[in-house]
């Protein structure tokens, strides 16, 4: 553990925006550990997202280091920075993004079909896999339209499994669900936590935030505070506390 | 990212969106359609043509003695005597870019019948004469090898003889006709060709078979008036002048420093009209057709466009987990291929069918070549890359945090 996942030094990100220029990130620095399960908080227009997107390597900064598995993460073409997305990071978003009228079985294989090295037996059977292990595997052929929005999470977190990546990068996950299927979801998070998977995750919602092991809390573009979340919440121990519904609202 | 998946998801886009798909197609499909169309009727009139055009003789060389020089005043072309039955047969031997080839014996004749007579030519020609000059004999037959063989007194007339010796509602194949008072017998009656250009009527004569001429009514000479020739191709008709040429200067033993002691003729004002008729026309065709292709084409980028920019989410899902710009090039470029391939393909099919059925009941007749087919098909699949390249080079180049965030 002496080693991070996830080093950052001194991000910083501005853009133009119309006549003004907007400093979304204002020298963020931060280590994050293998098995880390960090929860990172702040206001809207904190730069959390813009972090986030960092992170995940979908957006340069304009200054700063960035070392993901001791690879520099900033020193790479397009190309090689597709191939690092594909094989190291998985991406849950807040509006799912599976694609339409694509079966849940083929969502989950996409992030494969980018890997020529993976056969197409091997795709079909690790796709199954995953999303038995988010429990889906009697929907594999249904259409997302088809799916509730918990289930299509469920999807997206299955097809983000399927690489078998370093590290889960999560923004909002829980933004459009309710408050079961956000535990229940949340309580996936932390059993692939448990088995060794680092997940970063921005969340504006206390509770989701406090499933977490560590909290990091953004305003104005910097890291404002950074602890060990002090009671931990257990979301398998909280859905067993909540009424159970009746059939046809659970996912 | 393997090739038959990335036919597969391009497949099932079209598939989403099947009417959008078809009417986009529509665009080659019509495109194909229309070129191979065009060609085959093209074709069609161009053979419709060339037939029409020859038979106004386009390929016809005429090969005449040359002009005799009397006393130091030289008299018309076809004066002098330079013109034999062996010129005749050499050239029939070794000219091989002729097609047909006839001599030609003619004599002015007083033709009587009963209490009429008339004044006309008689021309003493062989069985390719008819078939240069494009006569047909439709009422009765023509002379046979036979009657050559035998210079037999047989005859075939024209209209204008018919009118003013029998006068109408009398049938003359059959009846006999006294020509300077050597009787013939009329076996068939050749075709009405009018008047040509030169206000001459061509109905105004009488045909008889070579040998039955020069032997009975030329006293036994064996020299010919002309040599009626003609070239197997418009395209050869200079190349066989200058063969014919060296055959006669060679038979008749001229030195280099000799002018030509015949006259080599060729219609060739009307063999160039024909020759820029057809260039106007494969030119006119070409042109239409590739513009209803370009149209199709432009159809295809449209389509492909809106389908870039209405699929920006789903190209920035698939950027973000790991697709290439280079795999998002190929999903759309073979979306666009697969759109003429299979418009290209429908088209042909289209194509033949609507030649088939011009062919059928618009009594045109039409020649489908595989040579129409391949370029049609070709072209269309050109189209579909390049038109197809500049919105998949679009959706390839998106940024994926911004292709995302789009709305």
């Amino acid at each position: 553990m002496d080693k991070p996942l996830i080093s950052v030094k001194n991000l910083t990100k501005s853009y133009q925006m119309g006549d003004t220029i907007v400093h979304a990130l204002r020298g963020v620095s931060i280590d994050i550990y293998k098995d880390d399960f960090v929860a990172i908080t702040g206001a809207s227009g904190s730069g959390k997202s813009t972090f986030m997107n960092t992170l995940g390597c979908l957006d340069k900064p304009t200054s700063g280091e960035y070392y993901l598995d001791g690879v520099d993460a900033l020193n790479m073409d397009k190309n090689q920075l597709a191939e690092f997305r594909n094989r190291k990071i998985g991406f849950i978003f807040q509006s799912f993004n599976i694609l339409a009228r694509t079966s849940a079985l083929e969502n989950v294989e996409l992030p494969l079909l980018y890997n020529n090295k993976i056969s197409t037996k091997e795709r079909k059977a690790r796709a199954l896999e995953a999303l038995a292990s988010v429990g889906l595997a009697d929907r594999a052929n249904n259409m997302p339209n088809q799916l509730s929005g918990g289930q299509q999470q469920r999807v997206a977190i299955a097809r983000a499994l399927v690489n078998a990546p370093l590290v889960i990068m999560a923004d909002e996950p829980t933004g459009n669900l309710d408050t079961r299927t956000s535990l229940e979801i949340m309580s996936i998070f932390q059993n692939l936590n448990s088995t060794g998977i680092t997940i970063v995750m921005v969340t504006h919602e206390p509770d989701i935030a406090r499933c977490a092991m560590m909290n990091i809390v953004f305003r104005d573009g910097r890291i404002i505070g950074s602890r060990e979340v002090p009671n931990r919440l257990i979301a398998a121990e909280e859905l067993k506390k909540m009424p159970v519904e009746s059939a046809e609202s659970t996912i | 990212m393997k090739i038959l998946q990335l036919f597969i998801i391009a497949f099932r886009s079209l598939n989403k969106n099947k009417l959008r798909s078809f009417l986009t197609m529509l665009g080659i499909i019509i495109g194909v359609a229309s070129v191979i169309a065009m060609l085959a009727i093209g074709q069609g009139s161009k053979k419709s043509i060339e037939s029409s055009i020859s038979s106004l003789g386009v390929n016809t060389i005429i090969v005449m003695p040359g002009a005799l020089t009397s006393g130091g005043v030289r008299l018309a072309t076809g004066s002098a005597n330079s013109l034999k039955n062996d010129d005749e047969t050499a050239i029939a031997q070794r000219c091989d870019l002729l097609e047909y080839i006839s001599p030609v014996v003619f004599k002015s004749v007083q033709a009587v019948s009963g209490n009429q007579n008339w004044s006309t030519v008689i021309f003493g020609v062989n069985d390719d004469y008819f078939k240069i000059r494009a006569l047909t004999v439709s009422t009765g037959v023509k002379f046979s090898d036979q009657d050559e063989h035998v210079a037999a007194k047989v005859c075939v007339i024209g209209y204008t003889i018919d009118s003013n010796l029998f006068g109408s509602g009398v049938n003359p194949i059959g009846m006999s006709i006294r020509i300077n008072s050597i009787p013939f017998r009329i076996i068939g009656m050749y075709d009405r060709k009018g008047q040509n250009a030169f206000g001459q009527d061509q109905d105004d004569a009488i045909i008889a078979p070579f040998s039955t001429i020069q032997k009975r009514m030329m006293s036994g000479s064996d020299y010919l008036n002309s040599i009626y020739c003609s070239a197997k191709s418009e395209a050869l008709i200079d190349d066989a002048v200058d063969e014919i040429t060296t055959v006669l200067r060679q038979r008749h033993k001229l030195a280099p420093s000799d002018d030509n002691d015949f006259t080599v003729r060729t219609l060739e004002d009307i063999a160039n009209i024909f020759g820029t008729v057809t260039r106007v026309m494969t030119l006119l065709l070409a042109s239409v057709a590739g513009i209803s292709l370009i149209v199709g084409g432009i159809g295809i980028m449209n389509i492909m466009l809106v389908s870039v920019t209405e699929r920006t989410r789903e190209i920035g899902i698939r950027l973000a987990i790991g697709a290439k710009g280079k795999d998002i090039l190929l999903q759309f470029m073979i979306e666009s291929v697969l759109i003429s391939f299979i418009g290209g393909f429908l088209g042909v099919c289209l194509g033949v069918f609507a030649s088939y059925m011009v062919g059928k009941f618009g009594g045109w007749p039409v020649t489908v070549t595989p040579f129409s087919i391949i370029l049609s098909f070709a072209f269309s699949a050109i189209v579909g890359i390049f038109f197809g390249w500049y919105p998949a080079r679009k959706a390839a180049s998106l940024n994926p945090i911004d292709a995302l965030r789009y709305e």
